[in-house]
């Protein structure tokens, strides 16, 4: 028999007693794996379907969209249909209630959408529509929030239109978009006739292109490119939309990814510590191998094989449930999916999960399986000898490397970026180097501080805390690691509702008017004033775009070499302005000075937001020309501004002084605040119902929408911290069972003692409360950093310390911690001692 | 001819600044086919003398020759062919697999010897030591005696040159123990091996050609058994 066909042998006979406790390991593994491949399944197919379903997505084969008339277009006569759309956000509002809100009206003329169609309710709606007359298509969730029905009116602006059915699905539109800005669609030749378009309104003008198979859009692109370009025309083709949506789609399928690798990184501390406490009870064994003339690397291996099974089985089972789990994924993601997503068994992502599943489950065991290669043989005779240490071992050493680095490229591959990954895998590290410090420390403590004078009970549990076969270490790791994950989650996603809660509470502005015209103005504000409300802010706001900055033109920039080259987006905007001499509390001055235009023929200096002119790259000093609806006015850059975006406020990333815009045109908005929800309907419904045209926010009602959006979110990131939270709690359960084979002794000798089973159980359930609280309490510190660092570098928030949910994770985490310790240790409890003894 | 040659052991365990001699100058050689005791009180250092002559350990200074090989020149592989070409062992706590059956664990030594009679042979092997009908049992399904016997066959399967016992009967009651004995010296005179074993029990010591005393990690005396 060769020496391999022995090892296989020998592996399969340790195999058929250690099943149950290898099957730990593979619980732990088994949620990550399964989360791994349901993602990367859904991945596959969702691209899949993105490219399947392009056209659909698009609706068209080209579209074209600037903010005025686009007019005759020389791509026109190409074409074998023409559809034309004007778009804008404007007020809309329900007679039949007097309720209104904002929402994204679309005046639409010709056959569009050419691939796919519009769904309605009833089907029919859809061809009635387009036969003329004033009827609207309602987006459902509109219909859905004011009770209307198919019938009722709907009016835009001055007119009013009888909605003919409810919009289900428009192509290209996710769940999620129309939660934002629901649509309304009218028809094209009412649209003059609403009164909504005028100066200041922000419309977008859309021409859709449907053109002969033989004939691909990027040719007619191609050709008129550089004359859209100087017309500031954008074009879109399928190609584009498909690109655009797939890369977006596949940032959300990594970042899924990443949640799930994060729930396999926490299953993977559940195989080590699983494998760990495996090989402290091999260790005798291979003491005896040893002496029987077996070599450490042949004993190894018996146990790696094991390992490696072990790891192929949890993979397989992984990857089966993985693609079970994938049909529950489009539900799950339905609200942000523009296309429909076929289920089928991606058999690239079971390979994906079965090779990741064999690898994490060798390289992560391999580091407690290290220790069999330093088993002496003496410890047959000296089974108390001196204790494995593998701190000199180079191999050791190699598999943390290797671990760090599996962690890192993966990570880089689903992040995309090399600083993100490092970022990932120095807060794993760190993670685990301060669980780790902290569980040490907490041992130093007891052993160092532990009063003689406690209750037995008390001190027997906090002593087993520093004990030898511990496994204070292992758990605070596991479970702090998996409560740091959850906790940062939730943190997260309650800070940013509270933010916007904040912003409603406090002494702040909760009511924007805009869109009001120059001769509106004073009524609107004597209407406002009629009732008792303060005008908080009455801002002026005047269109503009960039001509040239210090003498470059745009037609100049686009010949400058690339490392000169300005953004064309800065020549491309619409600026949109207000002027005054002083700054109000969302801004700050931070380099130059606001200077006065005091006479006729004065430089005018304007300032800037800090953060766009270092990302455009305007600098103070340079002079820029500016074009007020065909006027150009010579400006300097005086000064910069840090302002607050995120205030409820009017913010402007350029601002005139006064004296300058007096008599360009222009709109206004108005800012107030209401007392109540009801005077705030009030004022919106007197609002529309005499000023169809102006549009307005009611902070209240963005508040719903966006607790809406975000339990739409929360859901999605709730269902993915699942995982985590499953492979914490198998990794928790894991962890308690194999502490029960370590304390089994201990606790049968007490019981030989005569220790009572209520005093043991006491022990037992204090030693548990103690690891459960340490546990969460460090990942909740953990999670506290984190959420710190996202809201300090990603969401730019102040950090306020979540109290209640923090609270509410730690008792949870601690009652399960002591309930499965409990449950686990109630059965030893109960065994006669001379049961457990023979065992 | 010897089969075992002690030249000059010492070994000296470290920890921290301290050190701490366990095995002081021993020298002594056993001939190919003796039988000799190691008999001393607790913490003479006999074990670490077994240890060190079985080639469990190595010794930090002085040399250890068995079977003509140099043990103190090889690595701890080269060791372990060693003892599986060459010794057999006897533990006081018997020192089964628990996850293997007794025939497999009577197997084990003659499968690394690539013995295509391995189960054969082991079935065998528990036959003499009596116990046929306790083949497919695991340990904990065996009493203390039982489990020794299964050590002994699995002492005696690869037919060792040397054989080595700590304390073989230390764990027995006085008729299992006299038992365990019989069957030891009966195993060593059939088949011709060399015999070293560590005991308290001067009965027992009494029964090899040899008794060496040690204590205080030195050899006393030399005396026939």
């Amino acid at each position: 028999m060769g020496k391999n066909a022995w090892v296989f042998k020998m592996a399969m006979r340790d195999f058929r007693k250690n099943f149950s406790k290898l099957m730990l390991f593979v619980s732990a593994m088994v949620v990550g794996i399964a989360a791994l491949v349901a993602i990367s399944s859904f991945g596959d197919n969702l691209s899949k379907d993105i490219d399947g379903q392009a056209k659909e997505l698009l609706g068209a084969d080209l579209v074209l969209g600037n903010n005025q008339p686009i007019g005759k277009q020389p791509s026109d006569s190409l074409a074998t249909d023409i559809s034309e759309e004007i778009n804008f956000a404007s007020m809309v509002a329900f007679p039949a209630t007097g309720e209104s809100r904002l929402t994204q009206v679309r005046a639409l003329e010709g056959a569009f959408p050419f691939y796919g169609e519009l769904e309605t309710i009833p089907v029919e709606a859809e061809k009635s529509f387009r036969q003329g007359g004033k009827k609207a298509l309602v987006e459902k969730i509109l219909m859905a929030q004011f009770n209307a029905v198919v019938g009722d009116s709907i009016k835009v602006g001055e007119v009013t239109f009888v909605i003919e059915g409810e919009l289900e699905k428009v192509p290209g539109q996710s769940g999620i978009t129309a939660t934002v800005a629901p649509a309304v669609y009218i028809p094209m030749e009412f649209a003059e006739a609403t009164g909504l378009i005028q100066y200041g309104s922000r419309l977008n003008y859309l021409k859709y292109y449907k053109f002969p198979a033989s004939l691909p859009a990027e040719e007619v692109v191609k050709k008129f490119e550089e004359l859209w370009e100087d017309d500031k025309i954008s074009s879109t083709t399928v190609e584009n939309r498909r690109n655009q949506t797939g890369r977006s789609f596949e940032n959300l399928a990594n970042f899924l990814s990443l949640v799930a690798f994060i729930a396999l990184l926490l299953g993977c501390v559940g195989v080590a510590s699983a494998v760990n406490v495996f090989v402290k009870e091999k260790l005798a064994s291979v003491a005896v191998l040893r002496c029987l003339g077996v070599s450490s690397w042949v004993a190894m291996k018996i146990y790696l094989l094991q390992i490696l099974l072990m790891g192929l089985f949890g993979s397989v089972l992984g990857a089966f449930l993985g693609t079970l789990l994938q049909y529950v994924l489009p539900s799950v993601f339905s609200d942000f999916l523009p296309v429909e997503v076929s289920i089928g068994i991606a058999w690239s992502s079971v390979g994906f999960g079965l090779v990741t599943g064999l690898f994490v489950s060798v390289l992560f065991g391999l580091l407690p399986l290290l220790k069999i290669r330093k088993v002496s043989p003496m410890a047959t005779l000296r089974p108390d000898g001196d204790s494995i240490s593998l701190r000199n071992d180079k191999l050791r050493w190699l598999v943390i490397g290797g671990i760090l680095l599996f962690i890192y490229v993966f990570s880089y591959f689903l992040l995309g970026g090399w600083k993100f990954a490092a970022g990932f895998t120095g807060f794993i590290i760190f993670a685990f180097v301060a669980l780790w410090s902290v569980a040490l420390f907490i041992m130093w403590l007891i052993r160092r501080f532990l009063p003689i004078s406690l209750r037995y009970t008390l001190r027997q549990a906090l002593s087993n805390l520093y004990r030898p076969n511990n496994q204070t270490v292992s758990l605070i790791a596991t479970i702090g690691l998996g409560t740091a994950m959850i906790s940062t989650l939730f943190f997260v996603q309650g800070q940013l509702l509270d933010e916007v809660k904040f912003a409603d509470k406090e002494d702040q502005p909760n009511m924007l008017l805009f869109d009001i015209q120059t001769r509106q103005i004073e009524s609107v504000v004597a209407s406002i004033q009629k009732r008792d409300l303060p005008i908080l802010q009455q801002v002026p706001i005047v269109t503009m775009a960039l001509e040239s900055i210090n003498g470059i033109s745009r037609k100049v920039n686009d010949t400058l070499p690339e490392e000169d080259r300005r953004s064309r987006g800065l020549y491309n905007r619409e600026f949109r302005v207000t002027y005054r001499d002083s700054l109000i509390s969302s801004e700050r001055l931070v380099k130059g000075e606001l200077r006065e235009v005091k006479n006729p023929g004065d430089s005018i200096f304007v300032s800037f937001d800090e953060g766009y002119a270092s990302r455009t790259g305007v600098n103070l000093g340079d002079e820029i020309v500016f074009n007020v609806q065909g006027r150009p006015i010579k400006t300097y850059v005086g000064s910069f501004r840090d302002v607050k975006f995120n205030q409820v406020s009017t913010n402007f990333l350029v601002l005139f002084p006064e004296n300058v815009l007096d008599n360009a045109p222009k709109f206004h908005v108005v800012i107030t605040k209401t007392k109540n929800d009801r005077q705030a309907a009030d004022v919106q419904a007197e609002i529309v119902r005499e000023y169809p045209n102006i549009s307005v926010v009611n902070l209240g009602a963005i508040v719903e929408t966006l607790e809406e959006i975000l339990s739409k979110i929360g859901f999605v990131i709730q269902f993915m911290a699942f995982f985590s939270i499953a492979t914490g709690i198998v990794v928790l359960i894991s962890s308690l069972i194999i502490s029960k084979y370590q304390r089994m002794r201990e606790s049968i000798l007490l019981r030989t003692l005569g220790a009572s089973s209520r005093k043991v159980g006491t022990i037992n359930t204090l030693e548990y409360f103690f690891l459960g609280s340490l546990a969460a309490l460090s990942g909740i510190l953990l999670s506290y950093i984190a959420a710190f660092l996202l809201s300090q570098f990603v969401f730019q928030l102040p950090f306020r310390p979540v109290v209640k949910e923090a609270v509410i994770v730690y008792f949870a985490i601690t009652l399960l911690t002591v309930l499965l310790g409990w449950l686990n240790g109630s059965k030893i409890i109960k065994k006669p001692p001379m049961e457990i003894l023979r065992e | 001819m010897a089969i075992l040659q002690v030249t000059k052991v010492s070994k000296t365990y470290k920890s921290g600044n301290r050190s701490l001699t366990v095995l002081d100058d021993v020298n002594f050689s056993v001939d190919a086919g003796e039988s000799i005791a190691i008999v001393g009180p607790s913490g003479s250092g006999k074990t670490t003398l077994l240890g060190l002559c079985a080639g469990l350990d190595a010794a930090s200074l002085g040399s250890v020759m068995l079977v003509d090989k140099a043990l103190e020149k090889l690595n701890e592989d080269e060791r372990a062919e060693v003892r599986s070409q060459n010794i057999g062992f006897i533990f006081q706590n018997f020192q089964l697999l628990p996850t293997l059956t007794a025939l497999e664990n009577v197997m084990v030594p003659l499968e690394l010897k690539k013995r295509k009679d391995a189960k054969e042979k082991a079935a065998e092997l528990l036959r003499k030591v009596g116990l046929e009908d306790r083949m497919t049992h695991y340990p904990t399904q065996l009493s203390g005696g039982e489990q020794q016997r299964v050590s002994i066959a699995r002492a005696f399967a690869n037919e060792p040159k040397i054989l080595f016992a700590d304390e073989p009967t230390g764990n027995l009651d006085t008729e299992t123990g006299e038992m365990i004995e019989d069957l030891i010296f009966q195993l060593n005179q059939d088949l011709g091996t060399t015999l070293v074993l560590v005991t308290h029990d001067l009965e027992l010591a009494k029964r090899t050609n040899r008794i060496i005393n040690i204590k205080g990690g030195k050899i006393q005396e030399a005396q026939n058994g």
